[in-house]
């Protein structure tokens, strides 16, 4: 029985991880409709300045300068400027280029925008594993496993702690401030929007802004976790099945789906994988995911999507 | 001057429904076959078809699978290299099981094979719609590269987790391993491929190819005028699973001899694949040949000129060509979304006015 719980305790707070990354992509999904593949790509290259940054690594050369080397919070604060940078420039040379395009078209053009992404994170900052410390708490908590003999590992507490304030953070940046308001009345309809005297050309800065400061989020928490290194742009497959589980565009749904992935993905692995051969983490949150849609064609949260002829 | 149509009247039906109704365009593909059939085999170097042209054919008629899935049925598969796994694996599991069958029908039932679990995996596309498809194919994608690794029986028991395609002959020539002349490698794989694409030119101008592109238009109205999105859904996957486990087939049999789960038929390969036919154009026959040679082409150009030419290391050269790969996405979606397909429509026109501007 402790097993068990200690199995879906771990699996919440993996689901929690899966969910970071997710939110990224509803929002950009929210309030421009592009499926933004891109978003654990941002994610590694948010982890790899944020690196670099800290370590004092001069751009381009790989050479280390420990006089560069920028304390945690300047580091932290100097990339969400460079993630912010990057949006505005999304914006201006690929976004206002594609303006009334088909869905598939701008899913292909996020394909386009991991490769470059990749590339540049590359050859900017070294594609060698980094260590990412900010001072973050790691390890089993010594409290829970003395009284309940339960191991939990206490980077993943704070990241459940970081992804709850993040969805409150969102929460009332989309219900309660002016831009939120805004991004909202662009993601129900671009043409009212613009009517009504909103920029789009700012919104998408805007929300490409949001999804990478959340991709920095992630990109933090798993670079902690596990180095920061090309792998953690393949975390981008983690989430899809969190997304469609959840629906593309709600901040809930991410939430929730992440938990049941996690939860359905750690349960599943020790209790299933066994009988079939192990290293069924690739496609299980896939099937399980899928399961839910044969029910739910539109995620569990999901808008309803509408048909008319 | 020399592409005019003047004077050149159709008196049958026949003549009317022709692929290349033009006869310059006729003659220029006729032209291009022989070249490609009677021309190239003579000089062709072991290099020359491992690297450019049997990789050409192999990803042409994957990107023409998926281009009858997306371009024309507008279903949107994340899944194709997984696809071309089962047709590789299927493949060899018919060698090893029936070693005197021909080359050509292990072919066709590693594709009827495909076809079968193409279908299985399209199942759910009759409730599920869009990305929330996209992604329910990444299922197939992953499920399926997992089982290659699983399921020893697939890999006939081999230790290293790898097929290799065991020796075999066509009509007394021999057609795969070291011993095989890579002409005659060619001239198989050039013949399936002609074959094929002729045979998916004229699916999609049919009653099928209609029934696809109404439900791509748009579903419901397909329904209400009678199409039945179950047989038009399923069909697509099928014959779109058929023609990537074929290409699956000879890409393991004919190009490269051997092959491992998720290394040969990762994501990576099914984004390729799909960059292929948005490069080249969704839903044109035509275009998943051009995506296919462009991008076959692009990264040994790319290659040449930056560590040859430009003397970079190959790692800075490696990594500069995913930041040069993906603009070039962007740069092609922004410019021409109809991709290189639609730019070969422009020149014809252009070229029917030449030399007068109107």
């Amino acid at each position: 029985m402790l097993f068990f719980v200690e199995t879906v305790i771990s699996g919440l707070l993996a689901g929690v991880m899966y969910s970071l990354v997710a939110l990224g992509f509803v929002l950009i999904f929210k309030a421009s409709g592009v499926f933004n593949f891109a978003q654990g790509v941002m994610a590694l290259f948010a982890g790899l300045t944020l690196a670099g940054f800290l370590s004092g690594t001069v751009p381009f050369t790989h050479q280390i300068n420990p006089a560069l080397a920028m304390p945690p919070w300047l580091a932290i604060l100097a990339t969400v400027g460079v993630m912010i940078l990057l949006a505005i420039l999304i914006e201006r040379l690929v976004l206002r280029h594609l303006i009334n395009q088909e869905p598939i078209i701008l899913f292909m053009m996020t394909l386009g925008l991991a490769y470059v992404l990749e590339g540049a994170g590359d050859l900017l900052w070294g594609s060698d594993v980094k260590v990412l410390d900010l001072g973050l708490p790691s390890g089993a908590s010594d409290w829970l496993l003395d009284n309940y003999g339960l191991y939990v590992d206490k980077l993943e507490v704070v990241a459940a702690v970081v992804a709850a304030v993040l969805v409150a953070v969102l929460a009332i940046f989309f219900q309660r401030t002016r831009i939120g308001r805004a991004l909202r009345a662009v993601a129900d309809d671009h043409q009212a929007a613009l009517s009504v005297g909103i920029s789009l050309n700012t919104i998408w800065a805007i929300v490409w802004a949001a999804a990478g400061i959340v991709a920095l989020v992630a990109g933090i928490m798993w670079g902690a976790k596990s180095g920061i290194q090309f792998s953690l742009s393949l975390i981008a497959l983690k989430a899809l099945p969190v997304l469609i589980l959840g629906g593309f565009d709600s901040v809930p749904g991410a939430i929730v789906g992440g938990l049941i992935i996690g939860v359905g993905e750690k349960v599943a692995e020790v209790y299933l994988g066994p009988f079939v051969g192990g290293a069924i983490e690739n496609w299980f949150a896939y099937m399980l995911a899928l399961a839910f849609l044969l029910v739910r064609p539109e995620g569990l949260f999901g808008e309803k999507i509408i048909r008319r002829v | 001057m020399l592409y005019r149509e003047v004077g050149q009247f159709k008196t049958s039906y026949a003549a009317d429904q022709a692929i290349f109704p033009i006869a310059q365009d006729r003659w220029f593909v006729i032209g291009v076959l022989l070249f490609a059939f009677l021309v190239v085999p003579f000089f062709i170097t072991p290099y020359m078809a491992n690297a450019i042209l049997l990789p050409f054919l192999v990803f042409g008629l994957a990107a023409l699978g998926l281009n009858i899935l997306t371009g024309y049925c507008g279903q949107l598969s994340l899944g194709t290299a997984a696809f071309m796994g089962v047709g590789a694996y299927s493949s060899f599991k018919l060698m090893v099981l029936f070693p005197e069958l021909n080359l050509v029908i292990v072919f066709l039932l590693a594709g009827l094979i495909t076809a079968a679990v193409g279908m299985v995996f399209g199942l759910p596309s009759l409730r599920i719609k869009g990305f929330y498809l996209a992604v329910a194919t990444l299922a197939a994608q992953f499920f399926l590269v997992w089982l290659f690794y699983k399921w020893d029986w697939l890999r006939d028991y081999s230790l290293t987790g790898q097929i290799t395609v065991p020796p075999s002959d066509f009509l007394g020539v021999p057609m795969t391993g070291s011993r095989a002349d890579p002409a005659a490698k060619y001239l198989l794989a050039l013949a399936m491929v002609t074959v094929l694409a002729l045979g998916a030119k004229n699916l999609v101008r049919g009653r099928f190819g209609r029934s696809w592109m109404a439900i791509r238009d748009m579903d419901v109205a397909a329904e209400l005028m009678g199409i039945r999105p179950l047989a038009a859904k399923l069909s697509a996957f099928g014959v779109s699973s058929f023609y990537v486990g074929v290409a699956g087939a000879m890409m393991f049999t004919l190009w490269l001899g051997a092959a491992e789960g998720g290394d040969s038929f990762g994501i990576q390969t099914s984004f390729l694949v799909l960059f292929m036919i948005i490069i080249g154009g969704l839903g044109t026959v035509l275009g998943s040949f051009l995506g296919a040679a462009f991008l076959v082409l692009m990264p040994i150009v790319l290659k040449n000129t930056m560590v040859d030419m430009l003397g970079m290391t190959t790692v800075f050269a490696k990594h500069l060509e995913y930041v040069v790969m993906g603009v070039l996405i962007i740069g092609f979606l922004i410019l021409e979304p109809h991709g290189l397909a639609r730019l070969w429509q422009i020149a014809k026109e252009k070229l029917r006015l030449w030399p007068f501007p109107y």
